[in-house]
């Protein structure tokens, strides 16, 4: 499923990143998506600084970046399938290497690649320092409507029971099916109705679990955190590096110095 | 004590699809007694106790806990009185973390935040679960889950224990340690099971149900003495007052 587990369990870490209040750590990687979604769509050169972020929290969280990397590798085709007709309908060349024309399809179907693995390594990276049931808790007192706080934390909690019943669901049909395609597609919409039915039922018990322990519409959770010193620098620096990263190219200024370097020494023979 | 006293009075219920799940069930239990509700699947069992706490409402008759008939109106104090713990934990816990599931309660109840921790401790020590207060309910194994979910319970300071199937699926150590802290609870218990050697070890009175009706309702020695009326409603006696599979003999009772 994703990881979710693992991930989870990354998240009750407790590294200096790992202790930062949730709403800190929340409210940069929002900059950052907004930031990084912000430019323009031809531009690629530009956003990759941006991986200084995600790589500079994997070493101070200590997280496993090869897991990392292959939660975000899961999501990137589907990104990839967003920007693949780009290049079919925009052939406009926007730029030569050598000899070989670049369209701005190509331009930017790469933008959108780019794009997707930073804002989701970014995501991932955020469940893996902080943890999802903190996540949810900082974006409700960010201000996020109390009632989508509580889906998401019960879609939480009940994936792993969801994807448990369809693993053991599939198992039994797979164990009867002699490896042959069984009978097709049939099964798996049965299975899947049933899912629906089971999962129906099962809300109704937690609902009724809920009335029993007198829950009257509110959530209370207890979290003693607090945004302090630590918490303001870490969003105060990174805010400042994004916008610094956004409005100054600097793979390009580096281009630019070393072009205008070796025309100055071409000059001067 | 009139307040722990748990009634019905010629009880019936039909599900919506038709189903007769309860015919005209009375019973009365008492203070501090210890009550197992047996019978076949289907029987009546789960329908009865989700009529305790109003999570059902019957077609005719009514349910009294203490001195407030169960109806939409006294709801609240109703389930202040009932603990409920469900058959299957993962339907029970619900929260994040084991320490806000057990706190659920209590603060729903209006407990103050700062009083809170130390009820939540104490629920979750007497079910010897204390070291699990900060994992995630499904990193649980099902006898630890089974444990919390008892938790949650106590940890509202309930009157009345309603339990379903409280050992189903555990192995024996947990299933012994389950038995253990229900034989010391001093609420009035009344716990649905198949395990009816746990029943006879946890239960001073048995009521047998049949197809929605009551059909004996004595002292568990009695009940299990029966073997005809056990026999008719598709139970046996519990493994150990059966002969032995090995010798045929009955161990001396």
């Amino acid at each position: 499923m994703l990881g979710f587990r693992q991930l989870d369990q990354l998240a009750a870490r407790g590294t200096r990143i790992h202790r930062l209040d949730a709403r800190a750590k929340v409210l940069v990687v929002l900059v950052f998506i907004v930031t990084v979604v912000s430019f323009g769509r031809y531009e690629l050169s530009a956003m990759v600084p941006f991986f200084l972020f995600p790589v500079a929290v994997v070493v101070l969280a200590d997280l496993p970046a090869g897991f990392i990397a292959r939660k975000v590798a899961l999501v990137i085709p589907f990104a990839a399938a967003i920007g693949i007709f780009n290049p079919l309908f925009d052939r406009e060349i926007q730029l030569y290497l050598g000899s070989f024309a670049v369209s701005g399809g190509w331009l930017s179907c790469a933008s959108i690649v780019l794009r997707a693995t930073l804002t989701v390594t970014a995501a991932v990276i955020l469940v893996a320092v902080t943890g999802f049931t903190a996540v949810c808790e900082a974006l409700e007192r960010l201000g996020m409507p109390h009632p989508l706080a509580v889906q998401l934390l019960f879609m939480h909690r009940y994936l792993f029971v969801l994807a448990d019943a369809a693993a053991r669901a599939s198992r039994a049909r797979e164990l009867r099916a002699f490896g042959t395609r069984g009978m097709g597609m049939g099964p798996f919409a049965s299975m899947a109705g049933h899912l629906l039915l089971k999962s129906w039922e099962r809300a109704e018990r937690i609902h009724m679990a809920m009335l029993a322990r007198g829950f009257q519409g509110t959530f209370h959770l207890q979290r003693g955190s607090g945004f302090g010193l630590p918490e303001l620098s870490f969003l105060v620096s990174w805010t400042a590096l994004f916008m610094i990263l956004r409005f100054t190219n600097i793979p390009l200024s580096i281009g630019h110095a070393v072009t205008v370097f070796f025309n100055a020494g071409r000059l001067v023979p | 004590m009139s307040h722990h006293i748990v009634a019905a009075d010629r009880l019936s219920f039909s599900y919506p699809d038709g189903t007769v799940a309860l015919r005209s069930v009375s019973f009365c239990i008492h203070h501090g007694e210890s009550v197992a509700l047996i019978g076949a699947n289907g029987a009546g069992k789960s329908t009865l106790l989700q009529q305790l706490n109003g999570c059902l409402t019957p077609s005719s008759g009514e349910v009294r806990i203490g001195d407030f008939p169960v109806t939409p109106k006294t709801l609240h104090e109703v389930r202040r009185t009932v603990g409920m713990v469900f058959q299957d934990p993962d339907d029970q816990l619900f929260m994040p973390t084991v320490f806000d599931d057990v706190a659920f309660g209590p603060l729903n109840r209006g407990v103050a935040p700062k009083d809170v921790a130390a009820q939540v401790t104490a629920a979750l020590q007497a079910v010897g679960a204390g070291h699990l207060a900060g994992k995630p309910p499904y990193r649980l194994s099902c006898g630890e889950k089974k444990r919390v979910a008892i938790a949650t319970v106590l940890a509202m300071d309930p009157a009345i224990l309603v339990m379903d199937e409280p050992t189903a699926g555990l192995d024996p150590c947990s299933r012994r340690e389950v038995i253990k802290l229900l034989k010391n609870f001093s609420h009035t218990r009344i716990i649905t099971s198949h395990d009816l050697d746990m029943v006879a070890e946890v239960c001073d009175r048995v009521i047998v149900m049949h197809g929605g009706e009551i059909r004996a309702d004595g002292t568990a020695e009695e009940i299990f003495a029966d073997t005809e009326l056990l026999a008719g409603c598709r139970l046996e006696p519990p493994f150990s007052m059966q002969a032995c599979v090995v010798c045929g003999r009955r161990t001396a009772s």
